[in-house]
């Protein structure tokens, strides 16, 4: 039997790859000819398949609660809402709805508001995060104190966070006391609820994010690379610049997705650092659907909010592949 | 040697930066005075006495528990079955469903709680606290569906079919193999979508009713009226609640595993 199974398949190997000639073989030709069930599963087992599975469809049991829950409440919404947007108010198909839209300057305003402050936050916080990333995966004795202290502001809530500045940059706030009491202002000067405030809060809010992917990264890279380059006459900034930096990139590139798609998506913060004349797109889906009851504006701005993410994300990601292939 | 000293400068500034606001949210929580205020003046513990007078807190409280641990069970039974199928068989169209259950993560939170208001809320009449729940259960399936995945792709199958092959039937092999062996994954998917689910705004603030509300948003909608340390000492116990949990973690499952 066991030189009739090694002719069998050195025959179909010639015009097939072996799994397929492997399946063929144990499926049809043994089981038929002796009828010998062993023999099928030891096929099976040489398929890399596990021994008891039968063809069967027991996993769309599995999967088929998951899968339209998430269609009936999430996946069949969201297209209606992204079809509504494109059929104006008599049915037909018209693209009057962005185009309104982007001619609004009020949306011009707030889209590129968003853009900015979510690049700001996202460009400081890499500079921020990086060099402490570094020192916490390289020179700490303490990392996982640092790390559980990165953990904990992003277990607190986002209302908690943005509270802490109203106290900290308000009026009567220790930062305007100390303004006044250098001398440097006279009088208390409004540091609330505008883009200044909003940054500090998204970068408080999301600077955890970019240290943790950093580290995560950082923590692969070996420390014989930096021994091999010191040997090889390095000076410590080149050996940062040539094989610490490139080896850090992928974590830059999660992280900077992360804090630049979770800026633009914010609502917390801005809703309570923000005034009302410093509207980003998620304060603006909020107020357009909840105050103002347009909700065609509102799932227009949510269109575009949508492609944006998307862009950016896929967008930084190709970027760092360019930049480094090996990634 | 100077470069990690300014290396460390940096991280003391950075950790000052992320630490310090909270530290500043609990000092002024025992402020005497009326306004939130740091330096806070005198020491009081009344404002903690006064968030148990605000009566939207504890109702909110409530339903944020609530909502948090319930929503977090349903992932778990939609996503884990749904794990193990993704791990455990081979079919067609296997990244397409992947895809499909980590894709809340894609969509902006905001738009998620827009889309439900206008399409499922409004469409099928929803009291607050169904929609709530399967607004929150979508966000917290990706969370399941990661931690369990990648927990299952270190469990050994041979096991089960080990079990299997020794006579158990399909549902004990479930239950006392394999549960017991991506235990700590299923554990630390839970901690991550409940606390995710309690500290939501954006999703919940298209959904809550007059009567039925969460936390976050009543926290929010307080501050819009009073500025008093009612909100900070709430806070702080919110805070104090969370380093608990994380303490637990630490101490059980180890918080690298978790984050």
């Amino acid at each position: 039997m066991k030189s009739l199974f090694l002719i069998g398949v050195r025959v179909e190997k010639k015009d097939e790859s072996q799994t397929i000639s492997f399946k063929r073989f144990g499926r049809c030709d043994f089981k038929d000819a002796f009828g010998l069930s062993c023999h099928h599963d030891l096929h099976a087992e040489r398929l890399g398949r596990p021994l008891l599975e039968k063809k069967t469809k027991i996993y769309l049991l599995f999967i088929l609660p998951g899968c339209l829950f998430l269609a009936v409440f999430m996946l069949i919404p969201l297209f209606s809402l992204i079809f509504k947007t494109f059929f104006d108010e008599s049915g037909a198909f018209s693209l009057a709805n962005y185009f309104t839209l982007l001619q609004s300057t009020y949306f011009q305003q707030v889209f590129w508001r968003s853009i900015r402050l979510s690049l700001i936050s996202t460009i400081v916080c890499a500079g921020l995060g990086f060099p402490t990333a570094y020192y916490i995966s390289k020179y700490s004795k303490n990392k996982g104190v640092l790390m559980a202290l990165a953990v904990f502001p992003m277990f607190t809530s986002p209302v908690i966070r943005s509270f802490s500045w109203m106290v900290i940059l308000g009026k009567k706030g220790i930062v305007n006391q100390m303004l006044v009491s250098t001398g440097l202002i006279h009088k208390p000067i409004s540091l609330l609820y505008n883009e200044f405030s909003m940054v500090v809060g998204f970068i408080q809010l999301f600077l955890p994010l970019m240290i943790l992917s950093l580290i995560g990264v950082m923590d692969n890279i070996s420390e014989d690379l930096n021994l091999a380059a010191g040997s090889l006459g390095a000076s410590k900034m080149a050996t940062f610049r040539h094989v610490v930096l490139p080896l850090s990139i992928p974590g830059l590139v999660t992280g900077s997705v992360l804090v630049f798609t979770g800026c633009l998506t914010a609502y917390t913060t801005p809703q309570l650092l923000g005034g009302t004349d410093t509207r980003v797109l998620a304060t603006m889906i909020y107020q357009q659907a909840m105050s103002l009851g347009d909700w065609t504006q509102a799932s227009v701005v949510a269109v575009v909010m949508i492609v944006v993410t998307i862009l950016v994300s896929s967008g930084i990601n190709a970027i760092s592949r360019k930049l480094n292939p090996t990634i | 040697m100077k470069k990690s000293k300014s290396l460390l400068a940096v991280t003391i500034l950075v950790y000052i930066f992320l630490i310090g606001p909270l530290l500043v949210i609990m000092a002024a929580s025992f402020s005497e005075t009326n306004y939130l205020k740091f330096p806070g003046e005198g020491f009081t513990l009344e404002w903690y006495r006064q968030i148990l007078k605000v009566k939207s807190f504890g109702s909110a409280a409530k339903y944020s528990t609530i909502i948090a641990f319930v929503a977090t069970f349903i992932a778990l039974i939609l996503g884990l079955p749904a794990a193990y199928a993704l791990n455990r068989y081979r079919f067609k169209g296997k990244e397409v469903i992947k895809g499909m259950f980590l894709s809340p993560v894609l969509i902006p939170v905001i738009v998620l709680g827009f889309v439900m208001l206008r399409y499922v809320v409004n469409r099928f009449h929803l009291p607050a606290l169904p929609s709530l729940l399967i607004g929150h259960t979508i966000l917290s399936i990706p969370y399941v569906m990661r931690v369990i995945t990648s927990s299952l792709a270190n469990f050994d199958f041979s096991m089960e079919e080990a079990a299997r092959i020794l006579g158990a039937s399909s549902g004990y092999t479930f239950f006392h193999i394999l549960l017991p062996n991506i235990k700590s994954g299923i554990v630390s998917a839970c901690i991550m979508a409940v606390i995710n689910s309690f500290n939501n705004v954006s999703l919940s603030a298209f959904l809550t009713s007059a009567g039925v509300s969460v936390l976050p948003i009543e926290m929010m909608a307080y501050v819009e009226y009073h500025f008093d340390p009612t909100i900070a000492a709430l806070a702080t116990l919110m805070m104090v609640i969370t380093l608990g949990v994380m303490l637990i973690i630490e101490k059980t499952l180890g918080l690298q595993s978790v984050v």
